[in-house]
């Protein structure tokens, strides 16, 4: 069998993707068809993103790979050997020091920089597709901006349950334009796209889609004026590191239910935690 | 203290040669050659590489191997290897008129000119377990026709077609496109509703054909002709301008007749219906046609009453890479989103209680 | 003028359903179309809806040509302007979430943000309709046939539209139901000056909404008139035929 190209994806292929990305970047928010290749990792599991990373990685990039926050999580350390292998860059687990951060549904808790890109996996892009099941006519309604439906549905969520129950794959609105999703992150992670300084890229493989969110673009998350969108919070810092600042994953550690709450971005974490330990602890 | 679990890079690689034991099975039975997957299994490396979409035998016995036997866990490793693959050319339109065949039966007329030819078939075996195959058996050299085929077989459709009883398989000009090089849009067209058919999962679209026989959108079929063969590949590279045969491959074509429809302007004729896959694959062959013929509904602005006529949902959930892919994803940790929605939920019991 | 149609043409594979169709309609106005089915009634609801083509002729709308009007604009008059009944509810309403979202929702495609400013609106037009607003959480699912025709039309209502399109609005409900409907659209259509086009194959409901009629025949307009003169003294045969064949029964 012929020798592997860089990155994966041949040259044609990747300048394909690019020119989506382009256009992505272009029009914030707005879903870019693209023509998906079937990638060595099942759809589902990245593949999109795993497209969009290998589209810009470059050999002097230094990647950083997380899935819900970690570092180590099987499908993180799957993604991460695969570029290692096939393109031989340099990888990291430390948020500052990573060109390209690829991530499944979290953002990381250190606030990222110019010239870093955040890539993520994205399942469904579609933030109407539950409301309108069909690609003809969501398609149609973002062309034509409308949006009440979405709405409708936050409505409901209130009048049944209080709340606006939506917890994760929270919708907003891209520069006043698009409403877009912004991937299975926790709402929590929703008000660090706003105004981000990184380039911000999504990559559905299945749905065949590419998006972005600009570096200093607004990003609003939907609400009601009256129930304004809020985030989650915690009762207690992280167990480990004891910080207050950043989305907590819980943990059960014995068979009578005790539970314990960890940061899930275990970067952050140890950071923290070091910081906490001083500069004699090590 | 609780320490965060490490050290998922380590059980990655212990699951990755446990899955190595096992595949290989008990090591004092002798290992599965790729030929013999080939030679013996040879439908099974048919499916992979309709499915995989990618004519490779070896590969195809290969990815079966490597799977397991889990057939859509090869056509997976297929379809990922041809991503790797830089496209050189586009073949000619094959040319099933020049098929050398080894099947070919029509359902639709008793004696067609060309005759019945049944070939290697399972249709009149009687279902019974051979327990003669337990052990190794001497090989089985079957008889040749007394009388060779003829050259030249017609369709039997063109036979209709010559009466005018049946719309023309009309060329409309426009170059096919190529789902595999743009994305699949919304309506679509015939050329890639049918190549996202020939590779998308031949249980799906047996249940979808099944489901047209049984009402939900029903188009009266008939087998007009099934034939199995040989057909020549040839490229035509733009830099020379003339024709190279490249090799052959096998496949499995099924012409459906279907329902007439007529209008204002032209009497009514049946329609057709149309498979078309690599291999010996009729059951696949046959549920394409019948799907097809199901998503032609507004063509023949017939009422949409069945899933198998409503193209979304048909070609969005056919191919079976995909599906399985984002099936099987739900096994991906989702602590976080998870986390997301207990907060949510122990706020929205704790509110009640107040 | 509101509207004006012009020499409005629609074919259905080669079966004619509007043939030469021209009326205006003013501010206020509420015209009634009426006809047996087959008549092309609906059909010309469609069209000058924006629902359906056409294969020749206009359609103005305040001035503005609808045949060169852009998607956006259309829905945008759709959901603002206009409005539209349909005969059987579950086609005009979101059968899945809640009366009070229903009757919400065009107010939030307009860009109102306040929950509560939202609830408040969709309870006192559910209290206009006869509906009791301690029901706006409920489903449609759980409402009567007439509860739901009433609820499309606060549905419709609620963005203060100036033009209402109404297929058989009362089809398909019982005859007592029907009457409190009738009074209550008629009691809607004169306090909020609205305009609105009917198509009914029934004169009573022609009668008692509608001040002109308009009678369809094979897709032509075979007469119209104000309302109580075609009703009392029809001029065309066919009108004639549809007005005995009332008077009849």
């Amino acid at each position: 069998m012929t020798q592997i190209n860089f990155a994966y994806l041949n040259e044609q292929t990747k300048r394909m993707i690019r020119r989506a990305l382009l256009k992505a970047v272009a029009i914030p928010g707005y879903q870019v068809p693209f023509a998906s290749r079937e990638m060595p990792m099942p759809y589902g599991w990245g593949t999109g993103g795993v497209q969009v990373t290998a589209a810009i990685l470059t050999p002097d990039d230094t990647l950083k790979v997380i899935d819900q926050g970690a570092d180590d999580t099987t499908n993180a350390v799957s993604i991460r050997k695969f570029f290692a292998r096939t393109a031989g860059v340099a990888t990291t687990t430390e948020t500052q020091k990573a060109t390209i951060i690829q991530t499944r549904h979290r953002v990381p808790e250190h606030p990222l920089t110019e010239g870093q890109i955040l890539v993520y996996q994205v399942p469904i892009p579609e933030p109407l597709r539950f409301l309108e099941p069909r690609e003809t006519e969501t398609r149609t309604m973002h062309a034509l901006e409308e949006y009440g439906v979405m709405h409708v549905k936050l409505y409901e969520d209130i009048a049944t349950h209080g709340h606006i129950a939506t917890s994760y794959a929270y919708p907003a609105k891209v520069a006043s334009r698009y409403v877009f999703d912004p991937s299975p992150i926790p709402k929590f992670d929703n008000p660090k796209l706003n105004h981000c300084a990184a380039l911000q890229l999504f990559g559905a493989g299945r749905e065949k889609r590419i998006y972005a969110v600009p570096p200093f673009t607004q990003v609003i998350s939907l609400d009601f004026e009256d129930h304004p969108f809020e985030v989650q919070r915690w009762d207690t810092p992280c167990a480990i590191c004891g910080s207050g600042t950043g989305y907590l994953d819980e943990i059960i550690t014995d068979d009578a239910g005790t539970r314990m709450f960890v940061c899930s971005d275990t970067d952050h974490c140890a950071t923290q935690a070091a910081l906490k330990a001083g500069p004699n602890a090590a | 203290m609780y320490v965060a679990v490490k050290g998922g890079e380590k059980a990655i690689d212990a699951a990755h040669e446990y899955l190595a034991e096992k595949r290989r099975g008990d090591a004092a039975s002798p290992e599965l050659s790729i030929a013999q997957i080939d030679g013996q299994l040879a439908l099974a490396v048919d499916r992979v590489m309709a499915e995989g979409s990618l004519y490779d035998r070896e590969l195809a016995a290969l990815a079966i191997k490597q799977a397991r036997g889990d057939l859509i866990e090869a056509i997976f490793l297929l379809r990922a290897h041809r991503t790797t693959l830089a496209r050189f050319g586009t073949s000619l339109p094959l040319n099933m008129n020049a098929m050398r065949i080894s099947r070919r039966i029509s359902a639709a007329f008793k004696d067609i000119p060309g005759g019945q030819v049944l070939g290697p078939t399972f249709d009149y075996t009687h279902r019974l377990l051979d327990s003669s195959l337990l052990a190794d058996q001497e090989p089985v050299r079957a008889a040749s026709a007394d009388v060779p085929l003829a050259a030249s077989i017609p369709r039997v459709l063109e036979l209709l077609g010559q009466e005018g009883l049946i719309e023309p398989a009309a060329d409309d000009g426009q170059p096919a496109g190529d789902i595999t090089e743009e994305p699949l849009d919304f309506p679509s067209t015939r050329d890639r509703r049918l190549q996202v058919l020939a590779r998308g999962d031949e249980g799906f679209l047996l249940s979808l054909a099944y489901s047209t026989q049984r009402g939900y959108g029903r188009n009266h079929p008939f087998v007009g002709e099934i034939r199995f063969g040989c057909v020549p590949v040839s490229i035509c590279p733009e830099e020379l301008g003339f024709e190279i045969y490249i090799g052959e491959i096998e496949v499995t074509e099924c012409e459906m007749i279907n329902q007439f429809h007529g209008t204002a302007d032209v009497p009514p004729q049946f329609t057709r219906g149309y498979g078309l896959v690599f291999g010996q694959l009729e059951r696949k062959a046959m549920s394409m046609a019948l799907v097809d013929r199901a998503l032609r509904v507004a063509e023949f602005a017939e009422d949409q009453i069945g899933p198998a006529q409503d193209e979304e949902f048909v070609l969005s959930h056919c191919d079976n890479v995909q599906a399985t892919g984002f099936v099987e994803h739900l096994k991906l940790p989702h602590y976080v989103d998870f986390q997301a929605e207990l907060a949510l939920l122990r706020t929205l019991r704790k509110e009640r209680e107040t | 003028m509101l509207l004006e149609v012009k020499g409005l043409n629609k074919r259905y594979e080669g079966q004619v359903a509007c043939e030469d169709v021209s009326f205006d309609l003013w501010p206020g106005e509420v015209l009634a179309i009426v006809g047996e089915s087959g008549s092309g009634k609906t059909s010309l609801l469609k069209c000058i809806s924006t629902q359906l083509g056409f294969d020749s002729g206009t359609v103005h709308y305040k001035g503005a040509d609808l045949g060169a009007m852009g998607e956006a604009a259309k829905r945008e008059l759709m959901r603002t302007q206009w409005g539209f009944v349909h005969q059987d509810a579950r086609d005009g309403l979101r059968m899945g979430v809640s009366a009070g979202a229903n009757v919400g929702e065009r107010l939030m495609a307009v860009g109102e943000r306040h929950y509560g400013s939202i609830r408040q609106t969709a309870a006192e037009w559910m209290a206009r309709v006869e509906i009791d607003p301690a029901r706006m959480d409920e489903s449609p699912r759980q409402f009567s046939g007439g509860m739901r025709q009433r609820l499309q039309i606060a549905r419709n209502l609620v963005s203060r539209p100036q033009l209402i399109f109404m297929d058989e609005p009362t089809g398909g409900l019982d005859v007592s139901v029907q009457a409190r409907l009738l009074d209550l659209l008629r009691g809607l259509v004169r306090d909020m000056g609205l305009a609105a086009i009917v198509v009914t194959h029934d004169l009573a409901v022609a009668k008692l909404l509608s001040s002109r009629i308009m009678v369809m025949q094979k897709g032509r307009v075979v007469e119209q008139g104000l309302t109580d003169q075609v009703l009392e003294d029809p001029q065309a045969a066919y009108s004639q035929l549809l007005v005995s064949s009332v008077l009849q029964v």
